[in-house]
């Protein structure tokens, strides 16, 4: 039985689908308190007093604890986990994140107290009895507002408000010099908006600290355990790792929100451990809008210079990235490591640079959202492309064509070397587009676009073709670019005794469906039944080390550190079995679960080799008993999938609505282990990029309140608003991992915001217009159409 | 999200309801399907110290069909409506707008009563319930009384309702306009309720209108009959033309909504654009 590459059903839905799952809210402990938090109400105050003396009066409260508290236990705060200099050299700034603020409240939704009591109705009536003072400052949503001299500052050590500045790339003077002199200059000035993550599972957190071991466990909807807990121990509380575990169990989708690590994971440990109970803490839906970190949120001017033949000369790109009020955990990274190396794109643009700066402002904190940079990154050069050819009177998808860098599988040829640090793994750009174009029917679409002028309906089509990178690696790289954690995964391999196997793997699904894909590798790779293959994660008492799940990095970094521990077990295995079959381990072939000595039909079963090896009573002398290996894979390289969409529109001139009629995507994700959960994150990735195209996005008011953080105000995606996917792939397997796999979970988040985008303007292009602002609501439309 | 204390009271007749609201007055709230109320007390924006549950009250369930009006209880669910057959054929727009609001659980737990004492501007039964000439009847202490529709929506969130009163039944009249009616909604994208809703019940004789009902959900903050479109339509044959000219200025003179979903150009704009396309469904 082959099941790599075969669409198997998800082992995990039966409990999903059952409501069998077992997310952290649904744990409950003896003795179990709940917390419910306090929040500012306003985005930027002074914090002139907290009275807690009637609330601490109230029914059922256990403890209530302020800023105060946690500033004397001597707690400074969550870290942040990537550190960026300034251009100069300067550190980073990195004002403290505290658990519970104490002097200043800087967005709407910082914690001022924790009330704890012995029911989570109590926990909330008391904490509205929690009455804070606050003397409200002026506040600042907007980055590029928040750089100006004399806007309201966040924190004081912090000068106009700036983390860092940071470039990437060939010097500005010639990218500069270059683009002066060019013949044709496409300058676009837009705003990637910030938009919320939005898990159907709201962020949960339950702390026990059990006095009978002094051990300490946390119950997290988290997307990387291990990571929480080093980040606990060895930066917020000072814990002895080994006292520590965290879990993170059945999580309801994370999106990049749930990598972080957020303040109420620290409180519910150290709170824990003074009341000696447990304390439960889940997000009200509110509180998520309010405090998961959120996504994109760039303001760019970028500028493509173009020779007259329609040559990409130079690229510049100027990015002022909202980081909130404080630096999440990879917040640093987003707009620079995961943006600014990702403007090469699919083309062989000469020179590029790119600059950003990170502002603090009094928002919830910007971090990884589905596809983190690249994303930013696409939409800048895909929104450029169009609008290019669009200026230039050329066809966009030539356009593409002309400027693709040229094939190489990066084993024959070498990677491609961009000028903004990366080296490509292996590409092959045409096929993609080609094959579109192809589904799309180009000429005929152009031709019913003609025939639909005049008839009150406005046809329009978009492109993107993309890069991304994934599984960001090796560890030593991204340590010199400021990561403070490696960047490989742990995997091990268990074979019981009766020859069925558990793998333990530091990657942690909340959603992608490794439970399957992984059991797939694993049976075939070792040649037994998927029924005899158990993944478990999500535990780091189970589980050695992991970093966990987020830029689609599990496949091709944790997958590759299971296939390196099979293929230990398989080395060992050989032995044992050439030990029964005496004859040489260089004379056996291993398939379909049985080692067999070559050009005989004698053979051992893996199941036999097993039981011998936990019962070595005939046994190769010198050999350890057990069938149990671990290993740590730490990748050469990134890998790069790329793709293309396309999107097709229709426009109604009198109301403004935009429908989209079709929309296509040829993704390359390399290899492909289960196609159906492949289409499947293709699917949800482009709801995703098309939602913040035309439905998502967080609305500020001047004084810093959210004004459409509920579900009656902030649109999401719904499937009555997509048309049916027509998707396709290509494949070039990665040349660096055993697998060959490149990524799928954000491709289909990445490439599609733009394609969407594009579209709309081809439509609109009678209008003498060159952007609309995302989310294109028909009101928008409506008024670029009827000149309002 | 939970909500604060309460009592809760379950009265099974009207008049322990109505005794309930009078012993208790402002700090109580009737429940119903509890889909307006229950988000409100669980975002704390009320906290009535008594809920009187009226959803057990079998009198006030069930659609009747009377020789001149259907009587739809106030604990009708929208589902109920959607499917009913008398309503579907007397009143058709009736039948359609129900089957438009949310989605299925919201259709099987949300009532008329619950929607229309609630008086959201956007909440579609507002411009339905105007185009049909519908009564509201209210019940109290003493006895029990009928308000016209038009003179119930009074404002944001505001109605005709006494503190002590509540809405028994909704009385629809067996007219030509309302058999020949339609329902049509621009929907604001999150929550799925009107940015305009219009709500036209269209009678004619030897080909030309008799009478015409053209009312709007979602446009202003009090749900209005628009009485320059249907004076221009009455007398008219129905058709592109006499359609053309009737919504060339709706809710002129109306105060408008305005929100980042639809300013208050756009709003009236694609109002107009709405009446058109109720209208031309009956043409
Ligand atoms: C997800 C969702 C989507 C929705 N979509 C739509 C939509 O598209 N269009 C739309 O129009 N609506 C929509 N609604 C609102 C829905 O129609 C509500 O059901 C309705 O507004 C309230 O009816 P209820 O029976 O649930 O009332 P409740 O929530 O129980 O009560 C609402 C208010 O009416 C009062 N009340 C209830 N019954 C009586 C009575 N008999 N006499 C006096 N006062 C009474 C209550 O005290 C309360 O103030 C939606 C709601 C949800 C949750």
């Amino acid at each position: 039985m082959t099941y790599i590459g075969s669409s198997v059903k998800r082992v995990e839905d039966k409990r999903f689908i059952t409501g069998q799952g077992n997310y952290t809210d649904d744990i409950v402990l003896p003795q179990m308190t709940y917390a419910c938090m306090v929040r500012s109400p306003h985005a930027h105050a002074e914090i002139v007093s907290v009275d807690i003396a009637h609330a601490e009066q109230m029914d059922g409260v256990v403890k209530i604890f302020t800023g105060k508290d946690t500033d004397a236990a001597g707690i400074g705060g969550v870290p942040c986990g990537w550190q960026v200099d300034f251009k100069n050299g300067d550190t980073m700034k990195e004002p403290p994140h505290p658990l519970l603020v104490s002097d200043k409240a800087r967005h709407a939704g910082d914690a001022v107290a924790m009330v704890i009591a012995e029911t989570y109705a109590q926990a909330k009536d008391a904490a509205e009895m929690v009455m804070v003072e606050y003397n409200v400052l002026p506040a600042v949503t907007n980055a590029k507002v928040a750089r100006a001299d004399g806007a309201p500052q966040v924190h004081a050590d912090v000068p106009n408000n700036l983390a860092f500045d940071w470039e990437l790339g060939n010097p500005r003077e010639e990218v500069d010099a270059a683009i002066a002199a060019a013949h044709h200059v496409t300058t676009l000035e837009f705003i990637n908006q910030r938009v919320i993550c939005n898990a159907i599972e709201p962020r949960s957190a339950i702390g026990h600290f059990d006095t009978a071991y002094d051990k300490y466990t946390l119950y997290t909807s988290t997307q990387n355990p291990h990571l929480i807990r080093l980040l606990l121990c060895a930066f917020v509380l000072g814990l002895p790792e080994h006292k520590v575990r965290v879990v993170g169990p059945d999580v309801g989708g994370g999106f990049g929100s749930k990598i972080f690590h957020y303040t109420e994971e620290a409180l519910v440990i150290w709170g824990s451990n003074q009341i000696k109970r447990p304390i439960k803490w889940t997000a009200e839906r509110r509180e998520s809008f309010m405090t998961d970190a959120a996504g994109r949120d760039h303001i760019t001017t970028a500028k493509m210079a173009f020779d007259k033949d329609g040559n990409v000369l130079a690229l510049s790109a100027d990015t002022y990235a909202n980081m909130g009020a404080y630096l999440s955990t990879f917040a640093p990274a987003v707009p620079t490591y995961l943006h600014g190396t990702l403007l090469q794109g699919l083309y062989t643009t000469p020179l590029i640079n790119v600059s950003v700066d990170a502002v603090f402002t009094n928002t919830t904190a910007v971090d990884a959202y589905r596809g983190a940079g690249r994303p930013e990154a696409t939409y800048l050069l895909e929104r450029l492309m169009d609008t290019a050819a669009l200026e230039m009177g050329r066809d966009p998808a030539e356009l593409r064509l002309q400027n693709f860098i040229a094939p190489f599988d990066g084993v024959e040829q070498e990677g491609y070397q961009t000028q903004v640090a990366l080296q490509y793994d292996s590409g092959n750009y045409e096929p993609v587009l080609k094959r579109g174009l192809e589904m799309v029917g180009y000429e005929q679409f152009r031709a019913d676009q003609k025939a639909a002028e005049g008839t009150g309906k406005l046809l329009g089509i978009g492109f993107s073709t993309y890069i991304e990178a994934c599984g960001i690696a090796p560890s030593a790289v991204v340590g010199a670019l400021g990561a403070r954690a490696g960047l490989f995964e742990s995997a091990q391999v268990q074979v019981h005794p009766t020859g069925k196997v558990s793998v333990y793997s530091g990657s942690h699904s909340h959603g992608q469906g490794h439970e399957t894909s992984f059991a797939q590798v694993v049976a075939d790779k070792m040649g037994i039944p998927m029924e005899d293959v158990e993944i478990i994660h999500g535990d780091s008492d189970a589980v050695a080390f992991g970093m966990g799940t987020y830029g689609s990095r599990s496949l091709a970094v944790g997958g590759s550190a299971i296939v390196k521990s099979i293929e230990k077990v398989l080395e060992k295995g050989a032995k044992i079995a050439a030990h029964l079959l005496e004859a040489s381990v260089d004379d056996l072939d291993y398939a379909e679960g049985k080692w067999t000595v070559r050009g005989t039909d004698k053979s051992v079963a893996f199941g036999d080799v097993s039981l011998t090896a936990y019962v070595p009573h005939n046994y190769p002398e010198g050999l350890e008993p057990g069938l149990d290996f671990s290993s740590f894979y730490d990748p050469a390289n990134f890998t790069y999938p790329f793709g293309c969409h396309i999107c097709i529109v229709e426009i109604d001139t009198e109301t403004g609505e935009v429908k989209i009629k079709r929309f296509i995507a040829v993704d390359d994700v390399g290899n492909v282990i289960n196609p159906m959960i492949v289409d499947g994150q293709i699917h949800g990735g482009l709801a995703q990029g098309i939602g913040q195209a035309f439905c998502e996005g967080a609305i500020y008011d001047e004084s810093g309140q959210l004004i459409n953080g509920t579900y009656m105000d902030y649109v999401m995606p719904r499937a009555d608003d997509l048309p049916s996917f027509e998707i396709d792939r290509t494949v070039t397997p990665c040349p660096h991992n055993p697998l060959g796999v490149k990524g799928a979970g954000e491709a289909g988040c990445i490439g599609s915001t733009p394609a969407v985008v594009n579209a709309v303007m081809d439509a609109l292009k009678g209008y003498g217009i060159h952007d609309v602002e995302m989310p294109i609501t028909s009101q928008k439309v409506w008024n670029i159409i009827h000149g309002s | 999200m939970v909500p604060s204390k309460f009592a809760y009271h379950r009265p099974s007749t009207v008049k322990e309801a109505i005794e309930l609201l009078a012993a208790h007055g402002d700090d109580s709230k009737i429940l119903s399907g509890g889909h307006s109320l229950v988000p409100v007390l669980k975002l704390r924006l009320n906290d009535p110290e008594h809920i009187i549950d009226v959803s057990g009250i079998e009198s006030m369930g069930g659609i009747r069909d009377n020789e001149k009006s259907i009587t739809i209880g106030a604990n009708a669910t929208h589902g109920e409506i959607a499917n009913n057959a008398a309503l579907k054929a007397h009143a058709p727009m009736i039948a359609h707008a129900a089957s438009m609001i949310g989605d299925v659980q919201v259709r099987n737990f949300g009532t008329i009563g619950g929607s229309i004492a609630h008086a959201d501007p956007a909440a579609d039964w507002p411009a339905v319930l105007l185009a049909a000439d519908a009564n509201v009847v209210l019940s109290h202490a003493g006895g029990q009384r009928e308000v016209d529709i038009d003179q119930f929506f009074k404002g944001l969130f505001m109605t005709a309702m006494d503190e002590e009163e509540i809405i028994t039944a909704i009385r629809i009249p067996k007219t030509a306009f309302n058999k020949n009616s339609t329902y049509v909604k621009f929907p604001q994208p999150a929550s799925r309720f009107a940015l305009v809703g219009c709500a036209a019940a269209i009678a004619n004789s030897d080909g030309y209108i008799t009478e015409a009902r053209v009312a709007f959900s979602g446009v202003s903050g009090t749900p209005f009959r628009d009485s320059n479109v249907e004076k221009s339509l009455k007398g008219s044959v129905l058709n592109e033309g006499s359609i053309a000219t009737a919504t060339a200025s709706v809710a002129d003179g109306v105060s408008i909504l305005s929100d980042h979903f639809a300013k208050e150009n756009y709003r009236k704009h694609m109002a107009g654009v709405y009446a058109r396309k109720a209208l031309s469904a009956l043409a």
